[in-house]
C-alpha cells in the first residue's frame, strides 16, 4: 500500500529532481573523498558542509510549503520545529562526548557540571541511544504541532491570526531555551560535538555521509510530498485552502485534514533540523528566532509556493545569495532579503517556478495555435 | 399529539425556531414541515431570513429557541456542519461556492459520498462505480465537455450547476438549494427547473428563489417568509394572491 502510494507521486519533473538528488548524494562524496585536493574537481570540506546545510534548509522549505502552499496555513513558526529536531540530535551528540568534555565528567555534559547539577535531568535520559534520539527528532516536533494544531484548527483560527500565534510559539520557545535552568545549555546551546555513531564528526568521510544523508532525506521528502499532494488527500488540502466551508458542508472536517499535514510538516522540519546540527556543529536558541521562520517563508515564496520544486530552488538560491552577501555586505543582508520578498510579491507572485510554468504554458499555447491553424481543415471552419 | 406524529414522519420539522443577531430577530418563531420526497419553494423579500433558515438546518447557526428535527428523530441542533452533511443534508450556497483551483471533475470526486478522513483519502483509488457515477453526473449537469478545466474557468451559471452536481455526488436525502438560478439566462433557468424536478423525484428539496417564473416552473408548494416567519403557504397561485404577500414582496 505504501509503495503504491509513493509510486503515485512520480511524474517527469519529480523524477528528474529525485535523480539529481540521488546523483548528488553519490557524486559529492566521491568528489570530496576520492578526487585529490590538487584537482580542480575536488570538493573542499567547507563546500560539502555548506551545501549539506542548504539541503536541510530546502527540506525545511518543502515542509513549510506543504502547509502554506498546498493548504494555505501560513506558519511563521516552522523554524521552531526545525530547532526542536536539531536539539534532539544535539542532545544525542552531547551524550556521545562522554568523559571527553572540559570537565571530564562521564555522566554530565559540561554545561550541567558548570551549573553545578548533580544528575542528568529526566528528559535527557535515553538520548545516549541513537535510535531514541532519532525517534525524538520526529516525535517532539510532531507532537507539538499536533497539540498546537488541534487547538488552533478546532477553534477555527485561520489567516493572519494563525500566523501570529505560530510566531508567538517560536518566540516563547526561544525565551524558554535561553534560560539556563531549562536544561538545554542556555544561550550557548549545545556544541563541541565529538562523534556521531562512533565516527569523528569532523572527518571528511563523516561530512560526506552527512551530506548524502541530507540529499537522501530531501529526496524522500520530495517523494512523500509529491505522492501526498497527488492523492485524493492532496486534493482535500487544496480544497481546505480554497473553500473551507464548502468542505464542511460536504461532510469533511477541514481541521483534521489540516492537522495531518501540519503534523507531518513539523516532522519533516524536525528531520531537517536533525541533519543540520551535525553539519554546522552547534544548536542554540537563536534557531528559534522569529526572523528564522520568516526567512523560510521568503525562500518558499521566491521559489514558488504550491509547487514541490519551488521551495527547494528558493531555499538554495536565497541561501546561496545570503552566503555571498554576508561575506561581502553583511549589514545589508536583511534589507536585501526584505527587498527580495517585496519584489517577489509584486513581480513574481507565483515565484520563480510559477513564473516559469506560466511562461512555458503561454509559449506552448502560442506554438500550439500556430501549428494547428494552418494545418487545420480549411473546409470545416467552426461556426462562430 | 398531532405534532408528535408530524415529527416522526416528516423529513424536516422546524417548530417555533427563533434566532437573533445582536438583538435583531432574523428568524422569529418559524415553523415549517417538509414531507419525505417533497419539493418546497421558499420565497420572500431580501432579509426575510431564508438563508439564515438554511444556516440553522445545516448547523452553521444555532437557534436561540425552537426544535429542528431531521428524518423524524435527529435533533439537528445537537450536530455540527460536517455531521449534518454526513446525516444526509446537502446545501448549495447563495453565492456559488466550488473548489476553484480544482477541475470540474475533481470537484465532483471530492463531493462523492465516501470516507471523509485524511488517512483513507491518502490511499484512495478511484473505483469503476465512482467513475461511472462521475460521468453520469457530468452528463446531468451538462459539463462533460469541460470536465478537465479548472472550476474557476466556468461561467456563473455553470458554477451553480457544478455545485448542484456536487450535491448529487454527495447523495443526500435532503437538498437545500439557495437561489440556484441567479445569474442564469432564461434557457439555463428553464433547464435548472427541469434538473431540480428530476432530482426531487428521489429526494426532498427546499429551493429558495426570487425568480417567480422559475418558481412557477417548479410547480410545487410555496412558502413565503417575511421578517423571519411564515407569511403564507400553499400553491403559488394562492400565495401570490395573498394580500400580505403582495404588500411585502410582490408589490402592487
Ligand atoms: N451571521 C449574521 N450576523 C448578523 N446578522 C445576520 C447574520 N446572518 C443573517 N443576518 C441578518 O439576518 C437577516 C436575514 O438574512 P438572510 O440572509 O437570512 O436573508 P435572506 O432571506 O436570505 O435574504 P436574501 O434574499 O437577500 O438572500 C438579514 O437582515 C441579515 O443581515
Ligand atoms: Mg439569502
Amino acid at each position: 500500500m505504501i509503495s503504491r502510494f509513493l509510486a503515485g507521486g512520480l511524474e517527469r519533473r519529480i523524477n528528474i529532481l529525485l535523480a539529481i538528488l540521488i546523483a548528488a548524494a553519490v557524486l559529492v562524496p566521491v568528489l570530496h573523498l576520492a578526487v585529490p585536493a590538487s584537482s580542480p574537481l575536488h570538493m573542499p570540506t567547507y563546500a560539502v558542509a555548506l551545501f549539506g546545510k542548504y539541503l536541510t534548509y530546502a527540506l525545511l522549505a518543502l515542509a513549510l510549503d506543504l502547509v502554506w502552499g498546498f493548504c494555505g496555513i501560513l506558519s511563521l513558526g516552522h523554524a521552531a520545529f526545525f530547532a526542536l529536531g536539531g536539539y534532539a540530535m544535539g542532545m544525542y551528540l552531547m551524550r556521545q562526548i562522554g568523559a571527553r568534555g572540559v570537565y571530564g565528567n562521564p555522566d554530565l555534559p559540561d554545561f550541567m557540571v558548570f551549573l553545578n547539577w548533580k544528575e542528568l535531568p529526566w528528559f535527557w535520559h535515553g538520548f545516549d541511544h541513537f535510535w531514541f534520539a532519532m525517534l525524538m527528532v520526529m516525535v517532539v516536533p510532531g507532537l507539538l504541532a499536533f497539540v498546537f494544531g488541534w487547538f488552533a484548527f478546532r477553534s477555527r483560527v485561520t489567516g493572519v491570526y494563525l500566523s501570529i500565534i505560530t510566531q508567538a510559539l517560536t518566540y516563547a520557545l526561544m525565551l524558554a531555551f535561553f534560560r539556563n535552568n531549562m536544561g538545554f545549555g542556555g544561550n550557548n546551546g549545545l556544541t563541541d560535538f565529538k562523534d556521531i555513531l562512533g565516527f569523528n564528526i569532523q572527518a571528511d568521510a563523516t561530512r560526506s555521509a552527512l551530506f548524502a544523508a541530507s540529499a537522501l532525506a530531501l529526496a524522500l521528502g520530495v517523494l512523500v510530498t509529491s505522492a501526498l499532494v497527488r492523492s485524493k488527500y492532496g486534493k482535500l488540502l487544496i480544497a481546505a485552502r480554497d473553500a473551507e466551508s464548502r468542505m464542511r458542508f460536504l461532510g469533511y472536517r477541514p481541521e483534521n485534514i489540516k492537522l495531518f499535514a501540519f503534523t507531518l510538516s513539523a516532522i519533516m522540519a524536525g528531520i531537517a533540523g536533525a541533519l543540520y546540527v551535525p553539519q554546522v556543529g552547534i544548536i542554540n536558541p537563536g534557531e528559534f528566532a522569529p526572523a528564522n521562520s520568516i526567512e523560510v517563508v521568503v525562500w518558499t515564496a521566491v521559489g514558488g509556493r504550491g509547487t514541490i520544486i519551488g521551495p527547494i530552488i528558493g531555499a538554495l538560491m536565497v541561501n546561496g545569495g545570503k552566503s555571498w552577501f554576508t561575506g561581502a555586505l553583511p549589514e545589508l543582508w536583511l534589507f536585501a532579503l526584505g527587498a527580495l520578498f517585496i519584489a517577489t510579491t509584486l513581480f513574481l507572485p507565483k515565484g520563480i517556478v510559477g513564473a516559469w510554468e506560466g511562461w512555458w504554458k503561454q509559449r506552448r499555447e502560442r506554438d500550439g495555435a500556430a501549428s494547428v491553424l494552418p494545418a487545420g481543415n480549411p473546409v470545416e471552419s467552426p461556426a462562430e | 399529539m398531532t405534532i408528535g406524529e408530524t415529527t416522526t414522519t416528516s423529513i424536516l420539522y422546524l417548530n417555533g425556531v427563533s434566532v437573533s443577531f445582536d438583538g435583531f430577530r432574523a428568524i422569529n418563531n418559524l415553523s415549517l414541515v417538509l414531507e419525505p420526497g417533497e419539493m418546497r419553494a421558499i420565497i420572500g423579500p431580501n432579509g426575510a431570513g431564508k438563508t439564515t433558515m438554511m444556516d440553522i438546518i445545516t448547523g452553521k447557526t444555532r437557534p436561540d429557541a425552537g426544535e429542528v428535527f431531521f428524518d423524524g428523530k435527529v435533533d439537528l441542533t445537537k450536530h455540527d456542519e460536517s455531521e449534518i452533511a454526513m446525516l444526509g443534508i446537502g446545501r448549495k450556497f447563495q453565492k456559488p461556492t466550488v473548489f476553484e483551483s480544482h477541475t470540474v471533475e475533481d470537484n465532483l470526486v471530492l463531493a462523492l459520498a465516501g470516507p471523509r478522513n485524511a488517512i483513507p483519502a491518502l490511499f484512495h483509488r478511484q473505483t469503476k462505480t465512482e467513475r461511472e457515477r462521475i460521468d453520469a453526473i457530468l452528463q446531468t449537469i451538462r459539463l462533460a465537455a469541460r470536465r478537465s478545466e479548472p472550476a474557476a474557468a466556468l461561467s456563473h451559471g455553470q458554477k451553480q450547476w457544478l455545485e448542484i452536481g456536487m450535491l448529487l455526488a454527495q447523495d443526500p436525502k435532503l437538498l437545500l438549494v439557495d437561489e440556484p438560478v441567479a445569474g442564469m439566462t432564461d434557457a439555463e433557468t428553464e433547464e435548472t427547473a427541469r434538473l431540480l424536478r428530476e432530482i426531487a423525484q428521489t429526494r426532498s428539496v427546499i429551493v429558495v428563489e426570487h425568480d417567480m417564473q422559475f418558481v412557477r416552473e417548479l410547480d410545487v408548494k410555496v412558502t413565503c417568509l417575511h421578517e423571519g416567519t411564515v407569511l403564507a403557504e400553499g400553491s403559488l397561485d394562492q400565495v401570490s394572491g395573498d394580500n400580505r404577500v403582495i404588500e411585502v414582496y410582490l408589490g402592487r
